[in-house]
């Protein structure tokens, strides 16, 4: 018998949330251990088997000197890599530092800023290392993970959608919270995944799985929204949380918040 | 002359979040312990000021994946305070539910997969679903169900979209929270049968003299509301919290420390803890369980965390089933409007864990001025060094490799969330 597939699961700054998701699939679990070696998984394992790992899941930023050496040697030890989630994809909603003087974070938070190592930026994986694929959201869809682990075993390419919110909320037939409640909503310019959560329990999308891949466009959209009525604040706010450092979010919120002081 | 000795792990496992463990000997004697939490911070206090109230929720469940709804529920009704909202009865039925849901998916997810391994010697729930399938497959089970039971109510497992400040975006159908009974009369079955396993565990003896803090509220077992208490007769409400409980920084920590004022003692947070105070509060069917299994409470042994833990599924399945057999609640009562306005607010609740405090500030603008946030971890952590201590020495007779899984094993008594605390384990020991 061919020797499984080695899987390792690595944590960076998170909460954790996106590898819960595989302790989540509570009818695949036992079957997924089965078919792959879960090698290295701290919190859910204390045994440790050594690289190299076949596929290797990070959850989480970059946000610490001794991180940014790690996922050096993470990256060297894996085969095929792939993030999980939009702390290691964008830099998580701890990336809001970026835009704020880290220094006096740590002395709001701290008696004693000297005994913090951090960095002055929360930065995703693929600012550090090359990434082979990523999984999006705050957290990942179970079921996203459970089909990229089962296409990784069987050798093929997972398949997740790259349209946006927008086209699973018509496939659910979820009226519009934008257009029948005035609601401004990120849905158009974020990647489908999460099945229009939100929208169907009548609030708007912020984003959560991120920018779409497909080429959008945040400057009509936002131009849109602020005609509609929606506050300048708000939208900086709304394009600036969970995935705000993803280029797209990022440069929208900023060029909303340089409309706002002029 | 014994040259010192030590003991390390460097990451410890199966707990949430990073940390580290170093303990050093000489000859016998425990000269130092240390609970290293090196966990990244995340600054959540911080990049909370200038966002929207309604973000505050979505914002802080973020800081753990394990328990978001605890983030949301102290988050929310510290916020309500400060705007002087007043919640429907449905809505503090339906976050009871919630809640229940969360306690019940956290707690499996511990006894099964990450505590009961230590008791039955494995190194983990994967290996022990080998020789102890089914009890696996039943942990696996429950905690699907308490996953169910949040989704339902907030759309999803991990990080709710349907909790806002004022209460709940979309309200349940009758029908969507009825179509959960069957599932949970099977689980209240199922969680006396796990209670049963674990009471029937070997446990260490090891009596501490803890100070059991907790909420505690007359008509119910603690979640959303209640006083502070702790067993020595502190009964506050939670604006005095700060006035009695003080956070401090170690060096080896990202994580903040508190202890109780004035004497500056650790204290005990979560499942032991809550039913030693609160043990009258509990559904009539964990009460009877727990005397079925002839142990006594209150209890001064934390290895035995995983029995309350047990206790607490029974009551959380139990108190679930009366709620979605009889929940009536109008579409309309399940949302509070409300105007942003300045003002400030406090609020405990009971996290899985034990118990979270959160304060804001709002200001003018309607936008966060100031936020703390004290989580359960960082409040157990000094007890978990004091109990290090005290434990270390019934484990010196054995190699390093036993005894610093035996130390481990005493640091997931605590079911420690070290994400949380902001702040995980590396477990070093030194002789
Ligand atoms: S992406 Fe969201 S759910 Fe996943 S680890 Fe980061 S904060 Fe948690
Ligand atoms: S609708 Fe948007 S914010 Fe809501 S879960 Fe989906 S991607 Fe995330």
């Amino acid at each position: 018998m061919a020797p499984k597939p080695k899987l390792a699961v690595f944590k960076f700054a998170s909460c954790d949330g996106c590898q819960l998701a595989l302790l989540d699939c509570e009818d695949e679990l036992l079957a997924i251990a089965e078919v792959v070696e879960i090698a290295y998984f701290l919190e859910a394992r204390t045994q440790v088997l050594e690289g190299p790992y076949d596929v290797g899941l990070v959850e989480g930023s970059i946000t610490t000197p001794h991180d940014a050496e790690r996922i050096r040697a993470i990256r060297d030890q894996c085969k095929f890599l792939v993030t999980i989630g939009a702390c290691a994809t964008a830099g998580g909603i701890q990336a809001l530092r970026n835009w704020a003087d880290v220094g006096d974070f740590v002395s709001q938070v701290y008696a004693h800023p000297d005994y913090i190592s951090t960095l002055a930026t929360s930065t995703s994986i693929a600012e550090h290392v090359a990434v082979d694929f990523e999984l999006r959201g705050c957290p990942i869809n179970k079921a996203q993970l459970v089909e990229l682990v089962s296409s990784l075993v069987r050798g093929r390419r997972p398949k997740v959608p790259t349209y946006s919110v927008c086209v699973e909320c018509k496939r659910r037939l979820t009226v519009c919270v934008a257009v029948a409640r005035g609601i401004a909503c990120l849905g158009p310019v974020t990647q489908a995944g999460c099945g229009a959560l939100c929208p169907a329990y009548h609030r708007e999308c912020f984003g959560c799985y991120g920018p779409k891949e497909q080429p959008l466009n945040l400057v009509s959209l936002t131009t849109h929204l602020s005609r509609q009525g929606a506050d300048g604040r708000h939208l900086v706010n709304l394009t600036r949380n969970f995935n705000g450092y993803a280029p797209q979010f990022r440069a929208a919120s900023d060029r909303l918040e340089e409309d706002l002081s002029s | 002359m014994t040259s010192p000795r030590t003991f390390q792990v460097q990451a410890l496992s199966r707990v949430e979040g990073e940390g580290a463990l170093y303990v050093k000997l000489e000859g016998d004697r425990v000269q130092h312990v240390e609970l290293n939490i090196y966990e990244p911070p995340r600054f959540f206090e911080s990049f909370l000021r200038g966002r929207e109230i309604h973000e505050v929720p979505d914002i802080t469940a973020r800081i753990c994946g394990i328990c978001p709804v605890a983030y949301q529920m102290s988050a929310c009704h510290a916020l309500e305070k400060a705007l002087g909202i007043q919640l429907t009865p449905e809505i503090h039925t339906l976050r009871r539910l919630l809640y229940c849901g969360e306690w019940i998916e956290s707690h499996t997810l511990h006894m099964h997969l990450l505590h009961a391994p230590d008791f039955l010697g494995y190194e983990s729930g994967i290996s022990m679903a080998a020789d102890h399938k089914e009890v696996v497959q039943r942990g696996l089970r429950l905690k699907k169900i308490g996953n169910r039971v949040v989704e339902t109510l907030g759309g999803r497992a991990i990080h709710p979209i349907n909790v806002t400040v004022g209460g709940f975006y979309r309200a349940p159908r009758r029908r969507e929270l009825q179509a959960l009974a069957a599932d949970l009369d099977w689980g209240l079955q199922a969680a006396i049968q796990t209670l049963h396993l674990v009471a029937s565990f070997d446990f260490p003896d090891f009596e501490q003299d803890y100070q059991s803090v907790s909420l505690h509220h007359p008509d119910q077992y603690p979640m959303n509301q209640g006083q502070v208490v702790s067993s020595s007769g502190l009964a506050i409400p939670a604006e005095e919290y700060e006035q009695h409980f003080q956070e401090r920084q170690v060096k080896h920590s990202t994580a903040l420390h508190s202890v109780l004022l004035p004497e500056e003692i650790n204290y005990l947070v979560g499942p032991l803890a809550r039913i030693n105070n609160c043990f009258d509060q509990l559904s009539p069917t964990a009460k009877r369980e727990a005397e079925r299994c002839k142990i006594e409470w209150p209890l001064r042994n934390n290895f035995k965390s995983i029995v309350a833990r047990a206790l607490e599924v029974i009551h959380a399945y139990e108190e679930a089933v009366q709620i979605v057999k009889t929940y009536h609640g109008q579409p309309s009562a399940c949302r509070v409007p409300f105007q942003p306005r300045e003002g400030s607010g406090c609020h405990a609740t009971e996290a899985p864990r034990g118990l979270l405090y959160h304060r804001y500030r709002i200001g003018d603008d309607g936008l966060i001025q100031e936020a703390k946030i004290v989580p359960p971890t960082s409040q157990n952590q000094g007890q978990i060094e004091e109990d290090l201590r005290n434990f270390v020495p019934q484990v010196t007779q054995l190699d390093d490799d036993q005894a610093t899984r035996k130390c481990e094993h005493m640091i997931r008594n605590y079911d420690p969330c070290i994400s949380c605390s902001t702040h995980f384990l590396e477990l070093t020991i030194e002789r």
